[in-house]
C-alpha cells in the first residue's frame, strides 16, 4: 500500500500535522514564531553538510537545529540583546554560511525549490518513517514535559520558584522544534514550516477556551487542512505544499466566525419577538 | 537543625554594577508571618526571590529547608492573550488538584462563581484572589505573598488580610509577605523587616488599637487586622541611594 506515493503523501502530512498542533500552540503562547523562522533559515546549513559528507538529511538538519537552539540559549543569558535581534543574527548568519558553502562545495547540486517549498510527493518510506516514529517520540515528550513547560510559558518564576525544572523544560522544547522543523523539510520546506505550526495554532485559538483544547482543534485543524490541500493540489495541479498552506488560511478565516456570538445574539432575537 | 523553612544569612545580589540588595539576613519559621517593607526599588522582591532560590544569591547563603511544598504570589503575572485559561486551569498550573480542593480554596478568596471563567474576563482584585487561591490550593509550608494587596481596595485589602490569617490558622505555614505600605502592616505579622539596599531596621510591630498618635489621627474605629509599624533607622539614604551614617559625628 506504501508504494503509492499519493498514499505516502498523504500519511506523511497527516502525521506531521498531529505533531505541529499542539507544538504550534506552544510557539504562539510563548511568542517565538520567529524562532521557528530562524531554526528553519538555518537548516539549510544542516541540507549543505548532509550533501557533502552524503549523510541523512533529516539528522543533520535535526543537529544544526539543535545547536542554533542552544547558541541562542548561551546568547540570551550572555548578552543584553533583545531576542528578535539574536534570531535576526543567527538566522542570516547561518543561511550566509551555508550559501557560502554550497557556492565553495560546487560539486553540490540542490533543488533548492524543493527545499524552500518541500516536495510531499516525493517522499520516500523512510521519510514517512522518520515522520511517524520521531514525531511519536517528540508527542511523548512533549507530554511528558507538559505541566513544567506550561507552567514556564504563563511565568517562569512562580514555576521555578515552585520547584518545577522550568530550565530543562524550556531547553527540550527547543530540541524539540528542531526535530519537528527537521522531520518536515521534505514535506513543506523551510519557507513554509513556520506556517504550518502557527496558523493551525492560531485558527484554533478561536475556537477554544482551555490549552487542551487548543492542542487538540490545532492538531485537528492541521490534519483537515493536509487532507484538503493533498486533493486540492491533485486537482489543480498546484504546488503541493503551499495548497495546504492556503487551505489552513481558509479555515483561520472561518474561525474568525464568532459563532457563539451569532447563536446567541439570534436566541436573544428570538426571546424578544 | 532549627524550626526555620528558609533562612537568608547576609544574602545580596549584584547585577549590572552594583549591589541591588546586601546584607539581608533572614528567617521564616513554621506558623510565622514575616513582613517586609520598603520604597519601590529597595530590593523586597529580590530578597523575595532569594528565598525561593529563583534568585542565586552572589553574597552569603540562601537555605531553603528540604522537601516542602512552595508557593509563590508573584508581583505581577500577566496572562498572554493567546493562552485560553480558565480559573480552575490556572490553579492547577502547577500541581493538578481534586475539584473539592479547588472548589475550596477559591472558596476562602471568595471566588467560587468563577471557577469556569476565562483567566482575562477577571477583574484585578479577582485576579489577586486567584493567584492568592492557587497558592492555597497546595497547603504550602512556606508561602511567598509579593504585594498581594495591590490594586485591591481597602475594604478589600483588610479582607485579603483577614483571609491570609484564615490561611495561616488552616495549614499553619510559613509566611513571607511584602508590602509597600511603609507604616501599616498586618497585624498578625510576627517581624517586620524594613528594606532600602539593605536592612534599615527591623522590629515588632504595635498594635493600631493601642497607639495613641494613631488613634488621633485616624480616629478608633481603625481595624483590627492592621498594626503599625515603627521605624527605628540610624542612618539616612541620600537622594541616590547611598547612604549618610547618622552617627558619623560620634
Amino acid at each position: 500500500m506504501f508504494d503509492d506515493f499519493i498514499i505516502r503523501a498523504f500519511v506523511a502530512g497527516i502525521g506531521l500535522a498531529l505533531i505541529t498542533g499542539p507544538l504550534g500552540c506552544f510557539i504562539i503562547w510563548r511568542r517565538l514564531s520567529y524562532f521557528g523562522d530562524t531554526i528553519a533559515h538555518s537548516a539549510l546549513l544542516g541540507v549543505v553538510i548532509a550533501y557533502a559528507m552524503n549523510f541523512n538529511l533529516i539528522i543533520a538538519v535535526f543537529a544544526v537545529s539543535c545547536f542554533i537552539a542552544l547558541s541562542l540559549l548561551f546568547l540570551q543569558k550572555r548578552t543584553n540583546l533583545p531576542d528578535d535581534a539574536l534570531l535576526g543574527l543567527l538566522a542570516h548568519s547561518v543561511l550566509a554560511i551555508g550559501l557560502v558553502l554550497l557556492g565553495i562545495l560546487s560539486f553540490i547540486r540542490i533543488d533548492l525549490m524543493g527545499l524552500l517549498f518541500g516536495d510531499i510527493l516525493s517522499v520516500n518510506i523512510t521519510d514517512v518513517l522518520f515522520v511517524w516514529v520521531g514525531g511519536s517520540i517528540v508527542l511523548i515528550v512533549l507530554i511528558l514535559i507538559w505541566r513544567p513547560l506550561f507552567a514556564a510559558t504563563v511565568n517562569l518564576e512562580l514555576a521555578k520558584a515552585e520547584g518545577l525544572n522550568a530550565d530543562l523544560a524550556n531547553a527540550i522544547f527547543t530540541i524539540l522544534i528542531a526535530s519537528v522543523i527537521a522531520i518536515s523539510i521534505k514535506i513543506v520546506g523551510i519557507l513554509l514550516i513556520t506556517g504550518l505550526l502557527i496558523i493551525p495554532a492560531a485558527a484554533s485559538r478561536n475556537l477554544s477556551s482551555t490549552p487542551i483544547q487548543m492542542a487538540i482543534i490545532s492538531s485537528v485543524i492541521g490534519l483537515v487542512s493536509v487532507v484538503l490541500g493533498l486533493q486540492t493540489s491533485m486537482i489543480w495541479n498546484s504546488p503541493t505544499g503551499p495548497t495546504i498552506l492556503a487551505i489552513t488560511l481558509g479555515v483561520f478565516i472561518l474561525s474568525l466566525i464568532p459563532l457563539k456570538k451569532l447563536l446567541i445574539s439570534k436566541k436573544k432575537i428570538e426571546l424578544s419577538n | 537543625m532549627n524550626n526555620s523553612l528558609v533562612e537568608l544569612n547576609n544574602c545580596g545580589v549584584f547585577r549590572n554594577q552594583k549591589w541591588l540588595v546586601r546584607g539581608v539576613s533572614l528567617k521564616v519559621s513554621q506558623g510565622e508571618i514575616v513582613t517586609l517593607i520598603g520604597p519601590n526599588g529597595s530590593g523586597k522582591s529580590t530578597t523575595a526571590k532569594m528565598s525561593l532560590d529563583i534568585l542565586k544569591p552572589d553574597e552569603g547563603t540562601n537555605t531553603i529547608k528540604k522537601d516542602i511544598r512552595i508557593s509563590y504570589v508573584p508581583q505581577k503575572i500577566s496572562i498572554d492573550w493567546s493562552l485560553p485559561l480558565r480559573s480552575i486551569d490556572f490553579v492547577n498550573l502547577v500541581t493538578k488538584h481534586k475539584t473539592s480542593e479547588i472548589n475550596d480554596a477559591l472558596g476562602i478568596t471568595g471566588i467560587q462563581h468563577l471557577i469556569n471563567e476565562d483567566v482575562r474576563n477577571l477583574s484585578g482584585g479577582e485576579f489577586q484572589r486567584l493567584l492568592m487561591a492557587r497558592a492555597i490550593a497546595k497547603e504550602p509550608h512556606f508561602l511567598v505573598l509579593d504585594e498581594p494587596v495591590q490594586g485591591v481596595d481597602y475594604s478589600g485589602e483588610i479582607a485579603l488580610y483577614k483571609t491570609i490569617q484564615e490561611i495561616v490558622k488552616k495549614i499553619n505555614c510559613g509566611i513571607l509577605l511584602i508590602s509597600h505600605n511603609l507604616h501599616v502592616v498586618m497585624s498578625q505579622t510576627d517581624y517586620v523587616i524594613c528594606l532600602n539596599g539593605h536592612v534599615c531596621c527591623s522590629g515588632i510591630p504595635s498594635s493600631v488599637i493601642k497607639d495613641q498618635e494613631y488613634i488621633k489621627l485616624f480616629g478608633s474605629n481603625i481595624d483590627p487586622t492592621l498594626s503599625l509599624y515603627k521605624h527605628n533607622h540610624d542612618h539616612h539614604h541620600l537622594p541616590d541611594g547611598s547612604i549618610k551614617e547618622a552617627d558619623k559625628n560620634k
